[in-house]
């Protein structure tokens, strides 16, 4: 094993990754750099390759191309054994025949002698980690007398006793009921801070990366389709993907016109892609949409259908008939009287900011990414 | 080759295959060779002989039939061990394995003593005219018991698991306990009822020390192919023994391959109903 | 359990048919499973208790006795080693012909007993394939020990592998891979995580396995020879008294077996009973 303790933590590079599993992809083309601390969430739906590039990480599968540099070392090179990495398995896998004190002790009771501490070294280690995970009451009781969020802790506390050098979470709260995910994910974040330790953590829920992460990585069909802070994936999206899957959005499709592009009686009078495209895809966001746009401005005809009272705020159902469009929008709840929202009115809708991407009419009208278009109006920019 | 994460993988795999080679692939060759040598014709003679065929005629007949009893009663026993409750259940339940443990030559002999003229059962049985000991009728009965807790022990789980709900839903409907039974439960046990039959068949075919105590072992009457085998070797007539041997084995695998695929089609349309 | 229907929530017609099942099977089994069971002991002690000891006393039940401990002694540990590495290998790779191995392991519980012999006698018998060789050599193994531990060997090798694969299979190797990425290596893996988890359905699959090694009748007639005293073992000293009319002496030493499976039994219900999520589900194929 290298001496990292004593080095300086280094960046992780992972370059071109690709791992076939027998009829698809699980990862494509896979390249992301990981800074030493850095708090890093891949995100995704299911069978988008995030978990494969935690295995890899672990040393758990390998990939099919592509290197993993440590500094100038190749990660790969190293069995799972000799990685010194922390996992915490979804189902935690913790050892069902120890008790907990026996589970977190494992990692150091397996060492070689000439590392291994001693027994009142792992025994002191052992009990320091159960503190930190607030489990000191339970280290004699055995995984299937432990809550959920219990195991969970002690996985955490199982992996941390290693001291890794890399810490990685598959799915840490998947398999939690909501209340306790939202206790763990913030007690998780404020250890994260105190180690400063580099964690990677895979999830398909966006809230759970929104609000954990430094960055995130969003995966989908093997491919990272953005890297970047959670503001920056949620205001900036890079793809249709990214677009959909975090947060909610309204999807309308947009047409070139004489003088420029746009959706039924709403147009637009520029065309960012100088005529190269006849067809697109524009993506809103539910706050991003004016409700009240004065006359004259172009605007659509839109009858509300519906209000969705959900505390703070409203969600409204909308329906654009002229384009035979339903449309989703956000208010504040107190709001609703003020603008006079009954069901049945007819509100004059328009966007005041949105994502679009041209269409590639040539390849059954695939999005054009690297065309994408971020569109604001003229007197907010 | 893609490396493997956990250890073990060439000498567990390598371990095993060298152990099946020499205990079961190479003494399984022995066989299909000594059998090539008394050639089609030779074999054509084995099956000619009228012992032989009334040997194997009552070894299939005999076990095919004792498989369809044990499903029936195993039907009854496991119905009436997973879905009632009465004293002596579980002391029932764990007996239900006493073949399994038995050995087949203590139960032989213990059957036979039973069923013999002056047994505790024979007495009763013989004045009536039916004979069970040293007859085709006591084959069966070993055959029977050998076979009997197949069916019992794959029906218990799927009972087990069989919704309830289901029941009530067809009673709901107006559906009278026969039509329930027969339309709606029946159906789902057909495929664990097939693989009972073909376990308890497969047992029942090859059976031996259990048979051969009370069979009597007469000429043309109460022979079992197993037997025959075993008096070619006493011969010495290898090729024969082999060839009988392989003539059985390849019965037996013709008939559980129908089974499979029986089972397979049975099974599909059991998830189809539901 | 979702489906126990206790008389209380029935009507009286209903009930008369629940008891009338009830009795049924209780009554088959009394007369099919426990009658015969009971004739062995009766059988065993109808002279008496001093005949029932004089007769297990005799040399040749002695040694009947040793020979059987000493073939299950040797059979039960291969196959289980075997169990263990088919099992890893099974369910914790993928290989190609996968399926064939499980097939494979599972044929010797389809083929008769007296043809799992025969197979051994035309391999090393006088005119078998390596007859020849081991006669100019002065080896002997039909008609000798080996053969039998040979037949005793193929006839109980699937017992472990078919109770560990199901269970391995079921728990998964997210423990093993745990315990690798912790530092572990093969054999700590093996020992500290791999074993405890197997440890009851490994013994349940020995109880088993052993049971039928001293308790197999038809193979072993067919490779031992009826050698008194020499390549007799229990169940054959059984048939062999039963033959020449000794039924005392066959059933004492059938009494013997009988209680074997009785205490196999025994501790096989009570891991079920105790165990029950440590040890596979499974159908009894084969046993």
């Amino acid at each position: 094993m290298r001496p990292a303790a004593t080095e300086i933590p280094m960046t992780l590079v992972l370059d071109r990754l690709t791992r076939r599993f027998a009829d698809f992809a699980a990862l494509d083309d896979v390249s992301l750099q990981m800074a030493p601390g850095e708090f890093l969430a891949l995100l995704g739906p299911s069978g988008s390759g995030k978990t494969t590039l935690l295995r890899i990480l672990a040393g758990l599968d390998y990939p099919d191309g592509g290197v993993v540099m440590q500094g100038d070392q190749d990660f790969l090179a190293a069995s799972a054994r000799e990685r010194n990495v922390g996992l915490v398995f979804q189902h935690y896998a913790l050892f069902r025949h120890l008790t907990v004190r026996e589970n977190v002790a494992f990692g150091l009771r397996v060492r070689p002698r000439r590392r291994r501490p001693s027994r009142a070294q792992i025994r002191e280690q052992v009990e320091r980690l159960l503190k930190r995970v607030q489990l000191e009451e339970l280290g004699d009781r055995y995984p299937s007398q432990l809550s959920g969020g219990q195991r969970q802790r002690v996985a955490l506390a199982r992996a941390l006793a290693v001291e890794p050098e890399l810490l990685l979470l598959d799915e840490p709260f998947g398999a939690l009921d909501a209340q306790v995910r939202i206790t763990l994910r913030r007690w998780l974040r404020e250890l994260h801070e105190e180690l400063q330790l580099t964690t990677v953590f895979v999830t398909h829920d966006q809230e759970e990366a929104l609000e954990l992460a430094d960055r995130i990585a969003v995966m989908n069909r093997g491919r990272i389709e953005q890297v970047g802070t959670p503001q920056a994936v949620y205001q900036d999206p890079a793809t249709p993907f990214v677009c959909e899957f975090i947060g909610r959005t309204n999807r309308i499709p947009l047409a070139r016109h004489a003088q420029g592009w746009g959706a039924g009686a709403w147009p637009l009078m520029t065309d960012p892609w100088d005529g190269r495209y006849r067809h697109g895809v524009a993506y809103v966001r539910p706050e991003h949409l004016t409700l009240s746009v004065p006359d004259g401005q172009p605007a659509w005809e839109a009858r509300l259908r519906h209000v969705y009272l959900a505390g703070s705020v409203a969600h409204l159902d909308l329906y654009v008939g002229d384009i035979d469009l339903a449309l989703e929008a956000d208010v504040a709840s107190e709001d609703l009287g003020r603008l006079g929202l009954q069901p049945g009115a007819v509100l004059r809708v328009a966007p005041n900011r949105l994502v679009a991407f041209p269409f590639d009419d040539d390849h059954g009208n695939r999005a054009v990414i690297r065309d994408r278009w971020t569109w604001r109006p003229p007197d907010r920019r | 080759m893609r490396k493997r994460v956990l250890p073990g993988f060439g000498i567990s795999l390598g371990y095993a295959l060298a152990y099946l080679g020499l205990i079961v692939l190479l003494p399984l060759a022995a066989l299909a060779w000594k059998a090539s040598g008394i050639g089609l014709h030779g074999l054509f003679r084995l099956l000619e002989s009228p012992r032989t065929l009334a040997a194997l005629k009552l070894s299939f007949g005999g076990a095919l039939l004792a498989a369809l009893l044990n499903v029936f009663i195993g039907l009854l026993v496991a119905w009436a061990l997973v879905r009632y409750r009465f004293p002596g259940r579980r002391l029932l339940d764990a007996l239900i394995d006493l073949p399994f443990a038995l050995p087949t030559a203590v139960a032989g002999i213990a059957l036979t003593a039973l069923y013999a003229p002056n047994g505790w059962l024979g007495r009763w049985v013989v004045p009536m005219g039916i004979q069970v000991a040293y007859a085709p009728l006591g084959v069966l009965l070993a055959m029977v018991f050998v076979g009997f807790p197949f069916v019992v022990r794959t029906l218990q789980p799927v009972l087990q698991s069989l919704e309830r709900d289901v029941e009530e839903a067809a009673e709901s409907l107006g559906a009278t306990r026969r039509q329930t039974f027969l339309r709606v439960i029946l159906p789902l046990l057909v495929p664990t009822l097939l693989t009972g039959f073909a376990l308890a068949l497969a047992r029942a075919v090859g059976e031996y020390g259990s048979v051969i105590f009370i069979a009597g072992n007469i000429p043309m009457r109460s022979e079992i192919a197993p037997l025959l085998i075993v008096q070619k070797l006493e011969e010495f007539n290898y090729a024969g023994a082999a060839a009988l041997g392989v003539v059985m084995l390849a019965f037996s695998f013709i008939l559980l391959l129908l089974i499979a695929v029986l089972q397979r089609w049975s099974r599909r349309w059991a998830e189809r109903a539901a | 359990m979702s489906a126990v229907r206790t008389s209380r929530d029935a009507s009286p017609g209903r009930r008369l048919g629940h008891a009338v099942i009830i009795v049924l099977a209780s009554v088959f089994l009394g007369v099919f499973l426990l009658l015969p069971l009971a004739s062995v002991f009766v059988e065993a002690f109808r002279q008496g208790v001093h005949a029932y000891l004089v007769s297990l006393h005799q040399p040749e039940a002695l040694a009947a006795i040793r020979l059987t401990l000493l073939v299950a002694a040797i059979a039960v540990p291969l196959n289980l080693v075997f169990g263990i590495a088919a099992a890893w290998a099974m369910t914790r790779f993928e290989f190609r012909g996968k399926a064939a191995l499980g097939a494979l392991i599972d044929l010797p519980f389809s083929v008769s007993p007296v043809i799992s012999g025969l197979v051994y006698v035309l391999l090393f018998g006088a005119q078998g394939w390596f007859g020849p060789w081991l006669a100019a050599h002065g080896v002997k193994i039909i008609f000798a020990v080996p053969g039998l531990v040979l037949a005793t060997i193929f006839i109980t090798l699937p017992f472990v592998a078919r109770e560990l694969i199901p269970l391995m299979q079921a728990q998964g190797s997210e423990e093993e891979e745990a315990a690798r990425v912790l530092g572990a290596n093969g054999w700590q893996m093996f020992l500290r995580v791999t074993l405890p988890n197997i440890r009851w359905a490994l013994l349940y699959g020995v109880l088993l396995c052993n049971a039928r090694a001293m308790g197999e009748f038809g193979a072993v007639s067919v490779v031992s020879g009826h050698i008194r005293g020499l390549t007799t073992t229990m169940p054959l000293e059984v048939e062999m008294r039963y033959n020449e009319y000794d039924y005392v002496g066959a059933f004492a030493i059938a009494s013997l077996l009988a209680l074997l499976a009785l205490l196999t039994l025994a501790v096989k219900t009570f891991l079920e009973w105790r165990y029950s999520d440590e040890i596979a589900a499974h159908a009894p194929g084969g046993h």
